[in-house]
């Protein structure tokens, strides 16, 4: 740790600082576009140009002659960052008001208003009116940078984020600069679009409105959108997310800045994969084959399209636990419960401890952990090879569940050992209770065929599938967007997920439906479950706390995994 | 951004009805009546003074609508109408500007990518497939008007406005446009109109030359 001085506030920093994150350890913005963590430096937009100074060691401070770029500039033991002089705020005028010479100024039609730098530092550092009295270069749109992407040429700043993105973290290098100086254009190589695994991340890379996601175009202003901390449920990485949201529609997720778990980006199959969840064709009501004479019409309809608004929980949840109970009484050992991967670990306790509780002879298994192909390492070299251990920059996991990690450790607190459902082999219990919570293609062949037709068969999912078209009761499951829990990524991270919106219809999120059935007293809240949870299974005690923070939390067996997951 | 406890309404209710709560606050009492004004007798006196004149006076003011119209300031806020371009395309742009300035939540848009295959559409990027204002539940504020870039929206001096039935109150696009065509066409428009035309989104619009310069501007330039 260095001391650094920035504004004449003295701050402990990392000698590998540089002087925008000095400045940021004393609470001081330093204006960048150019600059962004993850990627090298280029120095090129001029925006954190500062004046730095050094300590002579008799004490005397000797300022620098020229203002420097606090992007490109190391920090040492007594330097001095001043980023409040005439001299600084000049220089940021002027930087301003040359980036603004030939923007178009259309935020009236520009999706980044309201998150735009442009927009931000005029306001703060900038001035407010353009000396320009010639007509402004106006450059065509670009819809063919990649599938995603729409480029608004005129809008650049030329940062070159998105190339250095393509060159440095993807590796595919689709994206380049055209052209120089003021001719200076961002385009890719004919006939090869940028359309990689990753593509989507250039879009928020971009600081201003040029690079625009094509899915988000025009849909929703951005000071509409509410946000809510995720995790992204593709994969088994947990990218940290937010999902964003208005009037209960999910419009866009986004990256969190997670170093713990992903860093900076996301990828293009989570960021657009979200749209199942307002599939019309989820399960939106609760069934219950055979219901009691006296339940309400909302149960009875098979397909609840009449206006009836009698609440149809209350039965149905009635009426599958009393056949719940019957079936344990009858053969406890051939009642058989299946976690999914996509359950948080409060849900899974929830029905864990309730089906336990009932008698310690039922069986509790894990359902199918979706995996496709294997490991998808970027940075990808030239000819599209994986990048050498050590250098990978971002990881697709092949598992493609959120929480395996999680669902095993309640598996064997509450089991013993971690047994996989699809091995159970044909018809081998005679009661089911099966919670799925997948997009698609969850329920294969062994497992359908290791269910069979039982006796009961509770299904508990977001989508029809061949069980839940067989099954005695269905429980309309919440998307992850709807949940609030925990999940345990591959490297042990605990993260905490929160919900944006409601289910649709009268589905419930799962910890809700689980509240109820195991008959527990309040509401489903999962910073008290994970405080339960923490202290009654050891290897979870790392999520006692309740709060996980931002970043979450790593477990006690994964703790030699921090330093593999910062690499990746 | 503000503080949410500050904004809490039972707590700004509690500290109403406790008036030594804030001592910035001042309280007025109500004026004490004198037993003159206690009768009333006089009051009710000069009331019928103030009728009887006027009945006698022989200046009858009874306007005689609907049959005179009567004379709208032109400045009245009335029903609004969406402003065409010289092309005769919608101007709006769909910024929402207006939604989101709304105090009534009366307007929604649904915007979307300008047809650029379309040469009449080609230097648009985006347009609003639908407007809809809710005519009833506006409360002619002119704030859409205030907040709008390009002066598509605009507020008319038609007051009349009736209706059958609710659905024919909510004022779709096509309907907003038939409000600018026949407004023009009779001449009506609104005095906030003459201020030039700006591009979409423009810095500064052709006539803003002739216009006092924005504050700023002379000193820095």
């Amino acid at each position: 740790m260095v001391k650094v001085k920035v504004n004449d506030i003295e701050v402990d920093a990392d000698p590998k600082d540089n002087c925008i994150l000095a400045a940021r350890k004393a609470g001081i913005e330093i204006p960048h576009y150019c600059w962004h963590e993850s990627l090298s430096v280029v120095a090129s937009c001029r925006m954190c140009l500062v004046e730095v100074g050094e300590t002579k060691p008799d004490g005397t401070v000797a300022m620098g002659p020229k203002l420097v770029p606090g992007c490109q500039t190391p920090i040492k033991e007594g330097t001095i960052i001043r980023t409040d002089s005439s001299k600084v705020k000049t220089s940021q005028q002027m930087t301003l008001e040359l980036l603004l010479l030939n923007h178009p100024l259309d935020c009236s039609i520009c999706d980044q208003a309201g998150e735009c730098y442009l927009q931000d530092y005029t306001y703060k550092y900038g001035k407010a009116h353009s000396r320009l009295d010639e007509p402004k270069i106006q450059r065509e749109d670009k819809y063919h940078i990649g599938e995603q992407i729409a480029l608004f040429t005129d809008r650049c700043v030329m940062c070159t984020r998105c190339v250095r993105f393509t060159r440095e973290i993807s590796g595919t290098a689709e994206l380049q600069v055209v052209a120089r100086g003021s001719h200076e254009e961002i385009d890719v190589f004919p006939e090869t679009p940028c359309n990689n695994k990753l593509a989507g991340n250039v879009v928020d890379l971009c600081p201003v409105g040029a690079l625009c996601s094509k899915d988000f175009l025009y849909k929703k202003r951005v000071w509409w959108l509410k946000h809510a901390d995720s995790v992204c449920t593709g994969c088994s990485t947990g990218c940290s997310i937010q999902v964003d949201q208005n009037d209960n529609k999910v419009y866009r997720l986004r990256p969190r800045e997670n170093p713990q778990a992903q860093g900076h980006f996301m990828c293009d199959e989570g960021r657009f994969g979200f749209k199942y969840i307002h599939d019309e064709r989820r399960i939106k009501y609760p069934r219950l084959k055979n219901p009691p004479s006296n339940a309400n019409a909302t149960v009875r309809s098979t397909a609840p399209s009449d206006l009836s608004f009698a609440d149809p929980w209350p039965t149905v949840l009635a009426e599958a636990r009393k056949r719940i109970h019957s079936a344990i009484q009858n053969d406890p050992s051939g009642f058989v419960v299946v976690l999914s991967p996509f359950m948080t670990l409060e849900e899974a306790y929830l029905l864990a401890s309730y089906i336990k509780g009932i008698d310690a002879r039922t069986k509790l298994t894990l359902g199918p952990v979706p995996v496709v192909g294997s490991d998808d390492l970027y940075p990808k070299g030239p000819k599209g090879e994986s990048p050498a251990a050590g250098k990978v920059k971002f990881t697709i996991r092949a598992e493609k569940c959120p929480n395996r990690t999680g669902i095993e450790a309640i598996l064997r607190h509450f089991e013993g050992s971690v047994i996989h459902a699809e091995s159970l082999g044909k018809s081998s219990a005679s009661a089911w209770f099966v919670v799925g919570g997948s997009s698609s293609g969850w329920v294969n062949e062994k497992i359908d065929q290791a269910v069979g037709t039982p006796s009961l068969l509770i299904v508990q999912d977001i989508f029809p599938s061949p069980l839940s078209e067989r099954a005695d009761v269905v429980f309309a499951a919440g998307s992850f967007a709807e949940r609030d829990g925990t999940y345990v990524n591959h490297a042990g991270l605990a993260q905490s997920t929160h919900a944006s919106i409601r289910p649709p219809e009268e589905a419930r999120a799962d910890g809700r439906i689980l509240m109820d059935l195991a008959g527990r007293a309040g509401l489903f809240n999962a910073m008290a479950l994970r405080k339960e949870i923490g202290t009654k299974i050891p290897e979870l005690s790392a999520i006692a706390t309740g709060d996980l923070g931002e970043h979450g939390v790593r477990l006690a067996k994964f703790a030699n995994h921090t330093a593999a997951a910062k690499s990746s | 951004m503000s503080d949410p406890k500050k904004n809490d309404p039972q707590k700004n209710e509690a500290q109403m009805n406790k008036p030594s709560a804030k001592k910035s606050v001042k309280w007025g009492e109500a004026p004490k009546m004198s037993i003159l004004d206690a009768l009333y007798l006089p009051a009710i006196a000069s009331g019928l003074a103030t009728a009887v004149r006027h009945a006698v006076s022989g200046k009858a003011t009874t306007r005689q609508y609907p049959e005179a119209e009567p004379e709208i300031p032109p400045n009245y806020r009335g029903v609004h109408r969406l402003n065409r371009d010289e092309a005769g395309r919608v101007k709006c742009v769909a910024c929402y500007m207006c939604q989101t300035a709304c105090p009534a939540n009366c307007i929604e848009i649904i915007a979307a990518p300008a047809p650029k295959d379309d040469p009449h559409w080609k230097d648009r990027d985006k347009f609003p497939a639908t407007f809809t204002i809710d005519e009833l539940r506006c409360i002619y504020c002119g704030m859409c008007e205030e907040a709008c870039p390009v002066d598509a929206i605009e507020l008319t001096s038609i007051y009349d406005l009736t209706g059958m039935t609710r659905e024919e109150m909510i004022f779709d696009k096509e309907k907003l446009l038939s409000v600018f065509d026949e407004t023009v066409k009779s001449g009506q428009d609104p005095v906030r109109t003459n201020r030039g035309n700006l591009g979409p989104a423009a810095e500064l619009s052709p006539t803003a030359k002739d216009a006092p310069p924005p504050p700023g501007r002379g000193k820095s330039g």
